[in-house]
């Protein structure tokens, strides 16, 4: 759907160059919801702004469903804008125009008739449940209002893909929540594809199905979200999802404490319904091995469950060796920390 | 003091021609300066060697029309009002002056007040497919509107000084009146009434600009 080649974006001139984006390549599924995460200044919102050309890349092709937008004309160009919505951070509505016009104002920009606006924007409000604030202006509304109107805005014009500018990190955890939520349905109701960028795992976590992690320009990593978020390899997606989980001090000092007799400490990693599953207990039965629990997280990555558990094994050596090799045979990831 | 010696009919006379005036020059005003605010604004920000040239040129016209003394200007501009208009006194005769005085100033204000402007908004109208007509026309006038509401007042009143010196040089109005009663034949009564008028009709221009300037502001 969505395919980026080699794409460089170099700001300024001469000795103030600033490179934002090095031969980055990306390739978005149509339907998915695929996330970009990185810090400020890692260069995810001019990758976003690129998707659009908002920002021109400097070298590279931007191919959306098929055309390449960075060979047509500005004319051609902002024809094709139409079938990719936009949301941002601070909303970008019209302060003087209403909800209802800010809504139509897509529509009328392609001239559609009266009848037709209104029939579409009364379709929008209901989707994103705001009837009754259409005649409000943005300054009566509150962020997730803002936010709300900024998504049925970007969808007026049916498009086939939606760019979500940090859409959520202006609002409150309650009302992120609730917008992801807005977008997860949006995406099921009409196989839209979503690209957001973000710099918080929880958003990732929560609603994509993809994710890729950018850092000096270059995307460090991507796969599937559970993937790279059970098992990150870089660096950077490492601190992004330990921000999201623990601080691991206490931890590593209970791992590392010297205990008596044959240990071994692992990590387990449950994925989908394993996660709610007594795996553990089961495998341990009648082995004469016991087992300390030092830390565990149970969470979902979109809607699919999973568990993490760092655990400590005791016991005889081949009966422990034994235990570890039934745990994967049972189908669960299991890392040996010591 | 004695008021008694004014001719009221003649002080009449001059406030509709000073009215008349303001009324004219300022559409002329808004007709010339809008247009050429929005060009200011829109060249002012392109990366287009050429555009930027022509942009650092209009520019310094502008400034140029805008740092010479309007009394001086309008006495330059006689020969050209007389062109136009087929005279350089009278109502008329001062309309080119006070347009051609106005209207960079005013198109600096519109300038201004489109820079005010949010630049998210603009880049998500560019995001939906707008075109330049479109952002300029459904976006940035809107969105500027009591900005460029105050602009209007403030230049109206500037209309009102620039009327008011066009006596000078033979304009009609309440300035004709204070300068050729007041200042030629010391009939400092005439001259006090007119100033007063046009006090008055200064603060009455400015009040109704301000309300509109509430009525219009959403943020």
């Amino acid at each position: 759907m969505i395919e980026l080649k080699d794409i460089t974006k170099v700001y300024g001139k001469g000795s103030k160059q600033a490179t934002a984006l090095s031969a980055l390549s990306l390739s978005i599924k149509k339907g998915e919801i695929f996330g970009v995460i990185g810090h400020s200044g890692a260069g995810k919102s001019t990758l976003i702004r690129c998707i659009n050309l908002l920002e021109r890349p400097t070298a590279g092709e931007v191919w959306v469903d098929g055309v390449e937008l960075t060979a047509l004309s500005q004319g051609q160009l902002q024809e094709q804008r139409r079938k990719i919505g936009m949301i941002f951070q601070h909303f970008n509505l019209l302060s003087s125009a209403t909800v209802y016009d800010n809504i139509a104002f897509p529509l009328r920009l392609i001239g559609a008739g009266r009848n037709e606006i209104e029939q579409k924007v009364k379709e929008l409000l209901a989707l994103v449940g705001l009837e009754e604030h259409w005649n409000k202006y943005p300054a009566q509304l509150s962020g997730g209002q803002k936010q709300r109107v900024g998504i049925a805005r970007a969808l007026a014009s049916d498009p086939d893909v939606l760019l979500c500018d940090e859409a959520t990190s202006a609002l409150d955890p309650q009302t992120t929540d609730s917008i992801l939520r807005l977008l997860m349905d949006i995406n099921s109701k009409f196989h839209l594809t979503i690209v957001l960028i973000t710099h918080e795992m929880h958003v990732i976590q929560s609603i994509c199905d993809r994710v890729a992690v950018i850092h000096g320009g270059g995307i460090v990593e991507q796969g599937e979200v559970a993937e790279v978020f059970l098992k990150p390899k870089h660096e950077v997606t490492k601190e992004f999802i330990r921000s999201e989980t623990q601080s691991d001090g206490p931890l590593r000092q209970a791992i590392d404490a010297v205990q008596p007799g044959y240990t071994k400490s692992v990590k387990i990693t449950f994925l989908g319904q394993k996660t709610y599953g007594s795996t553990l207990s089961q495998v341990v039965q009648g082995t004469g091995v016991h087992f300390a629990i030092l830390h565990g997280t149970i969470s979902t990555i979109k809607d699919v469950p999973y568990g993490q558990l760092i655990v400590r094994f005791e016991g005889p050596e081949g009966a422990v060796e034994a235990t570890l090799t039934e745990l994967i045979a049972q189908g669960l990831d299991v890392e040996v920390i010591l | 003091m004695d008021f008694s010696t004014i001719n009221w009919e003649e002080m009449l006379e001059a406030t509709i021609a000073t009215l008349k005036m303001i009324a004219i020059s300022g559409i002329f005003t808004i007709i010339l300066g809008l247009p050429l605010g929005i060009v200011l604004y829109l060249w002012g920000k392109s990366n287009n060697v050429i555009i930027r040239v022509v942009y650092s040129v209009l520019s310094f016209v502008v400034n140029i029309l805008r740092s010479v003394p309007f009394i001086i200007l309008m006495v330059a501009l006689i020969p050209f009002s007389k062109a136009i208009m087929g005279t350089s006194i009278g109502v008329l005769g001062t309309i080119p002056a006070l347009v051609i005085g106005a209207a960079p100033f005013f198109a600096r204000l519109v300038e201004t007040a489109l820079r005010e402007v949010d630049r998210g908004i603009i880049e998500a109208a560019q995001g939906m497919g707008a075109s330049t007509g479109q952002i300029v026309m459904r976006v940035l006038l809107p969105e500027a509107r009591p900005g460029l509401l105050a602009g209007v007042t403030i230049t109206v009143v500037t209309l009102v000084s620039y009327t008011a010196m066009s006596g000078m040089i033979g304009g009609g109005g309440l300035g004709d009146l204070a300068i050729r009663y007041g200042y030629y034949r010391y009939e400092k009564e005439v001259m006090l009434i007119s100033v007063a008028l046009m006090v008055i009709l200064v603060q009455l221009l400015q009040m109704a600009g301000d309300r509109l300037v509430r009525h219009f502001t959403r943020k």
